[in-house]
């Protein structure tokens, strides 16, 4: 680990000048990814801003039955958050399914977002990996990839985006503000991970030396009855291999609304806007929601031995869909 | 002295009684140090810096502007290290594995290997340097892949012979009514224990001292005097508390290359292997691919048996994972075939893990024995049970005692056996398919030499010194209770001290061995004390102290298969739509001796299958085969059970005692995993009716099997 | 925070187990590397010094953590305790007690995280914070109630490769009940 030097901002304008000033700088969160690719030679910056002193620590509701959640609320405050639970309980569930305790009282809110991926050519600066190294390769697409992506990769790279919190914020429209030298900003959490493309050092549209400064939720009622599922090669402490975050209401045996966001699967949480289209209006029964999966998933590309992931998630989808339904029934 | 052979079974009190560790305290409170953790004012600290390239050789390690950065004392490399000696036997009748003997010449034979050591004032400087060296490298086309039939694959003789066979196995499989032949597959598994290996070296008037965390100070001392040609009595080690071993903690590169470094710069030098050096330094249990074939007659008695297994080993060392050894003591055939091959690969070194062997050899064995039940259609534990050989089925030795039948029979009634529906596929709860499995489990129970000393003090208590190893096993607290029940006194009157060469030769905690071995060592020094104790009006202010040496008393010992034996049962639950495996209870029986601290001894027995329960669904070590490295090894990338992957486990064992054995105990470290995962998959089979015969069952696995056939266990994964 | 040395490295004041220790620090010093090697501190255990394990758990500020993944010149004006600090002098914290008496580890390595975490997992569990296998009723229903299930799940976090879990959730059962009594009691106390 390179030496570098250590600051501690108080207030929003004080850490942009703080990192403005030092291209290699980098804001300091949780430090529960930053602080390991420190350690794996991933990341080398010359100093840190240490923003989790911020005044950015507070879940509060809007007028309109929304949330804005702070950059810097832990996620254990998150999950715990009483409004969290009541408006968006898959977002409660999906944050628990991440990590542990322990880390889950470290990383922030906007430190989850802005996590790098775990594909483990990524991590290991002895290999090749064109998100570290533009231009060194993807060992992954012809290598160890059973937990890499199916959707939206490309020959560049099949990382997948690890956030199981992120799944939720976008299936509930999420939107990312940020902080700038330019002033504040906003981005739909849907527009906020580039596409792969053959950039994939390019990961988010937020601007060189800007703060995440909160993730604001618009109301939305469909979610008190939501559902986050992870699946996983453990039961606990494990990255997922697949994830649905799901919200539905039914009225009459019509899907009156749905909402489906899929993990695991892609560069980042995916939002299954084709998979939405099938469940809107249609009936509120397993073929509808197999034929919304199939929706969504007629685009997957599995590469050798990730071909699992698309029956995973097409079964993933029916059974979460079917107990959403099943409970908004009785 | 003559050892005298220590009275069968005086049992007085102690052992046999649940009792808190001695160390206890110290470990709840962080008082306990480890080998990482003892300081020296003049401490610096070495780093590791391994190859990139799995075959080639080393062009250049460029030293120069690394021993610029701030704090940097030396650097060590093939160029400018001493020269070791090799040519010996360790104590365990094994030669070095020249991936600890460090720095010896340019060659790299795997991907992993070590080509320096950084040293400087303090760990996160010798991070940095170590991560800043420029190793250049010619790299070689690498072979990294196990596969079936590999074509560089050799018979391979280990502490048992590659190769038995009696009977017409052909002709016999042909008169079979009922046959299996399948092919089992295990991934390369790490030991992963907590502490990785960590060993501060230093001269001390003229003393090599080593504090270190292994399984045997006495090993690792004898090894060091070795390698660096130097007078045993020169050499000191110790290891008092151990972060879990399960095989892994010999000699090993951080001790060597500590040594080397404290001699180059005349102080005290740590080195501590990081979580992914230990992947490669560490060693690891090979992957296995088996063929099993099992012919039967109408009623499930075994006409032929064949069990072949193949496992890797690096280009440097030669390590067979015996697999094959499980039916040689497990199961007759009127025909009877096994083997152990190996392959020399671009791979590390394997090692010990936990049942070498048993562990992948009884996945195997085990799962065909009840792929044959169901083809036979009979019971799995009735199909075992007929299969009961009277004599060894190799050897032909009578056994020791082999209560197998009583643990299933026990088992059984514990677990509902009974009350089974072997139909696959047809139990459901919810989402979850659910199904039980069992298998049969045994271990050797071997002794090796040690020796003891006991001291009766002035103040009467006493003090008994041993170079014991307690990784966790209980064995400080098992020796406590063993000496205090043969020096007829209460256990807080006795201490007990261990983990250091300068008490002696004894066993390592190993082969569940340790605790044998130096018991017997123990109890023959106390039987003597007390002798001398009688004669004695008062005791001197140094003491009275015997020391005892039971090389004598075990080769005067019958020769007999002395084995432990086990019941593992399971039930899964399986959700076929995610992949997801969830193991809902495990029971455990054994027959495993004389059982020294029940408390203790529980555990480990359920420690075992907890690892059976990883082994069966989580554990792998992923290899690249682009650059022959690992991929992504640490303790995200390698999954090892955790909390929520276990549930409660019961462990619980029968009476077993064999009348020719002076000692009774039989050691209860290995025993758990063996059989452990079969019992997992065989419970998947149960749930679902598809045949996992690859580990681990993982979610894609599962998902990727063809659907159940309730007819009959033809579908296979 | 205290004047930087050079840009590199600080002088700093942590707070541990009640005590202020003033220190230089190299900021690439992580807070469970200064409890080791700078303060002699090495109940603290570093299994895999890349938040994966759990041996290396404290408590800062009463929540528990990976101090291999805190860097010690950001933990400067925290409360930190460790494993040293949880015992009421000779008297062990009832987790530390539960653990002994129930045989809840083996080689003894991640049992100082263990008992961290556990500590906290009873105060997380009290505060009614819902787990990943918790069926959430609400916030207003209260702490579910601490299973089994809930104790596996909330101490996943801390591998213990022994395999000692089933005594280390039975330790942590005990010790939560003992909490539950104590609180009771308080309660009572109050009352009366």
């Amino acid at each position: 680990m390179r030496e570098f030097g250590y600051q501690r901002a108080h207030d929003v304008t004080g850490a942009l000048a703080l990192l403005a000033a030092d291209p290699d700088a980098r804001f300091l969160g949780g430090g529960t990814n930053l602080v390991d690719l420190m350690k794996s030679g991933v990341e080398r910056p010359a100093r840190l801003v240490d923003v989790r002193d911020l005044p950015l620590d507070r879940v509060e509701p809007t007028a309109d039955g929304g949330l804005r959640i702070g950059a810097t609320v832990t996620n254990s405050d998150l999950a715990a958050h009483p409004e969290v639970r009541r408006r968006y309980p898959a977002l409660a569930q999906a944050v628990l399914a991440g990590a542990s305790g322990q880390l889950r009282n470290m990383a922030t809110v906007g430190g989850n977002l802005l996590q790098r991926t775990r594909c483990g050519y990524f991590t290991d600066v002895s290999k090749p990996c064109n998100k570290r190294v533009p231009g060194s390769g993807c060992p992954a697409v012809t290598g160890e990839h059973h937990n890499h992506a199916v959707l939206g990769a490309s020959g560049h790279c099949v990382a997948v985006h690890p956030s199981d919190m992120g799944v939720a914020l976008t299936a509930f429209d999420a939107v990312v503000s940020y902080a700038s030298a330019d002033g504040p900003g906003e981005t739909p959490l849907t527009d906020f991970y580039l596409p792969v493309g053959d950039t994939p050092h390019r990961e988010t549209a937020l601007p060189p030396g800007a703060l995440i400064t909160h993730v604001s939720l618009p109301a939305a009622p469909v979610a008190a009855r939501s559902r986050y599922r992870k699946v996983r090669e453990r039961a606990s402490y494990a990255f997922a291999i697949g994830s649905v975050a799901a919200a539905l209401t039914v009225e009459d045996g019509l899907v009156r609304e749905a909402r489906l966001a899929l993990g695991a699967v892609a560069s980042r949480p995916w939002r299954a806007r084709a998979a939405e289209a099938v469940l809107a209006g249609a009936p509120a029964d397993g073929a509808t929601f197999a034929a919304a999966a199939d929706a969504e998933l007629a685009a997957a590309r599995p590469l050798p031995d990730n071909g699992y992931k698309v029956t995973l998630m097409r079964n993933l989808v029916v059974s979460v869909l079917t107990e959403l339904a099943g409970r908004d029934a009785r | 002295m003559t050892t005298t052979t220590p009275g069968p079974r005086a049992v007085r009190g102690a052992v046999g009684v649940a009792h808190t560790r001695v160390e206890g305290r110290d470990k709840v409170t962080g008082a306990a140090r480890y080998a990482g953790e003892i300081p020296h004012p003049d401490l610096a600290h070495g780093w590791l810096v391994l190859s990139t390239v799995a075959r080639g050789r080393i062009l250049d390690v460029d030293t120069a502007p690394v021993l610029g950065m701030p704090g940097v004392l030396t650097v060590l490399h093939h160029g400018n290290a001493p020269r070791l000696n090799l040519d010996y036997v360790g104590m365990l009748g094994t030669p070095p594995d020249p991936t600890c003997a460090v720095f010896q010449h340019d060659g790299v034979p795997f991907a992993g290997w070590p080509v320096a050591l950084v040293v400087a004032e303090t760990s996160e400087e010798a991070r940095e340097a170590a991560e800043a060296l420029v190793v250049t490298y010619e790299r070689e086309p690498h072979d990294t892949a196990l596969v079936a039939g590999h074509p560089d694959a050799y018979p391979a003789a280990s502490h048992m012979p590659a190769e038995t066979e009696k009977g017409d196995l052909e002709e016999r499989l042909a008169a079979s009514a009922h046959v299996v032949d399948a092919r089992y597959t295990t991934p390369e598994e790490q030991h992963s224990m907590m502490e990785p290996h960590a060993a501060t070296a230093r001269w001390d008037g003229g003393r090599l001292e080593v504090v270190d965390s292994n399984q045997g100070a006495v090993w690792v001392q004898s090894e060091l005097a070795a390698m660096f040609s130097l007078d045993a009595s020169s050499v000191r080690v110790r290891s008092e508390h151990i972060g879990g071993g399960f095989g892994s903690k010999g000699l090993r590169a951080h001790q060597v290359s500590a040594v080397m470094a404290a001699t180059a710069l005349g102080r005290p030098v740590r080195v501590v292997l990081t979580r992914r050096q230990t992947f490669t330094l560490g060693g690891y249990r090979s992957p296995t691919t088996q063929r099993i074939r099992l012919g039967a007659a109408p009623d499930g008695r075994l006409l032929a048996l064949e069990h072949l297994s193949l496992n890797q080993t690096s280009r440097v060392y030669e390590f067979v994972e015996p697999s094959a050894g499980v039916a040689r003591v497990m199961y007759d055939a009127e025909a009877h075939r096994t083997a152990n091959h190996v392959v020399r690969l671009d791979v590390p070194s394997p090692t010990w893990m936990r049942a070498p062997g048993e562990a992948p050899g009884s996945f195997a064995i085990e799962a065909a024995l009840d792929e044959l039940a169901t083809r036979a259609g009979v019971d799995p534990i009735e199909l075992r049970l007929r299969n009961e050989p009277e004599v060894g089925p190799v050897s032909g030795l009578p056994f020791g005692s082999r209560n197998l039948a009583a643990c299933f029979r026990e088992g059984a009634r514990r677990f509902g056996w009974a009350d089974r529906d072997p139909r696959p596929g047809t139990r459901r709860d919810g989402r979850w398919l659910l199904g039980t499995g069992t298998a049969a489990a045994s271990f050797g129970a071997g002794a090796a030499p040690s020796t003891a000393l006991v001291t009766a003090e002035a103040d009467g208590s006493f003090t008994v010194r041993i170079t014991a190893a307690d990784i966790g096993t209980g064995a400080r607290t098992a020796l406590t209770l063993i000496a205090a029940d043969a020096l007829e006194t209460a256990p807080d009157r006795v201490r007990v001290r261990i983990g250091d060469s300068d008490f002696g030769h004894a066993m390592i905690a190993g082969g569940s061995m340790g605790t044998r071995s130096w018991a017997w060592a123990v109890t023959a020094a106390a039987a003597e004390l007390r002798e001398r104790l009688a004669v004695t009006t008062a005791v001197p202010p140094e003491g009275i102290t015997v020391r005892s040496d039971t090389t004598a008393a075990l080769g005067a010992l019958a020769r007999k298969e002395r084995h432990s034996y086990g019941a593992q049962f399971a039930e899964v639950a399986v959700d076929t739509a995610t992949g997801e495996v969830r193991v809902r209870r495990m029971l455990g029986v054994f027959a495993a001796g004389r059982i020294v601290n029940p408390l203790t001894a529980r555990n480990q027995l359920v420690g075992g299958m907890t690892w059976g329960i990883s082994m069966a669904l989580h554990e792998e070590a992923v290899r690249d085969r682009d650059s022959g490295g690992h991929y992504a090894p640490d303790l995200a990338g390698y999954h090892v059970a955790t909390h929520a992957d276990v549930p409660d486990i019961e462990a619980d064992w029968v009476d077993d005692h064999d009348p020719d054995d002076p000692v009774g105990i039989k050691g209860i470290g290995e025993i758990g995993i063996v059989g452990a995962a079969a019992a997992v998959a065989n419970a998947v089979w149960h749930a679902t009716g598809v045949r996992h015969r690859d580990l681990p069952i993982r979610p894609d696995r599962i998902l990727a099997a063809t659907a159940p056939d309730p007819a009959g266990g033809a579908a296979d994964a | 925070m205290a004047p930087a040395t050079s840009s590199t490295s600080s002088a700093i004041t942590l707070n541990i187990n009640g005590e202020k220790h003033h220190l230089p620090i190299d900021h690439r010093t992580t807070l469970l590397d200064a409890l080791r090697e700078r303060l002699d501190l090495t109940g603290t255990k570093k299994g895999c010094d890349q938040g994966q394990c759990g041996a290396c758990t404290v408590l800062v500020d009463r929540r528990r953590v990976v101090s291999c993944l805190s860097l010690a010149v950001a933990a400067e004006g925290r409360e930190i305790t460790t494993i040293e600090g949880v015992a009421e002098g000779d008297e062990l914290h009832p987790v530390q007690q539960a653990f002994l008496d129930l045989d809840g580890y083996q080689c003894g390595y991640c049992t100082p995280g263990q008992i961290c975490s556990a500590i906290a997992v009873i105060e997380e569990h009290a505060a009614g914070w819902p787990s990943a296998v918790t069926d959430d009723p609400g916030p207003e229903a209260g702490p579910p109630p601490l299973t089994p299930d809930e104790i596996r799940e909330r101490m996943s976090g801390n591998l213990c490769r022994c395999g000692a879990y089933v005594s280390i959730v039975r330790a942590v059962a005990r010790a939560a009940e003992s909490h539950a009594e104590h609180r009771a009691e308080a309660a009572k106390g109050t009352a009366a």
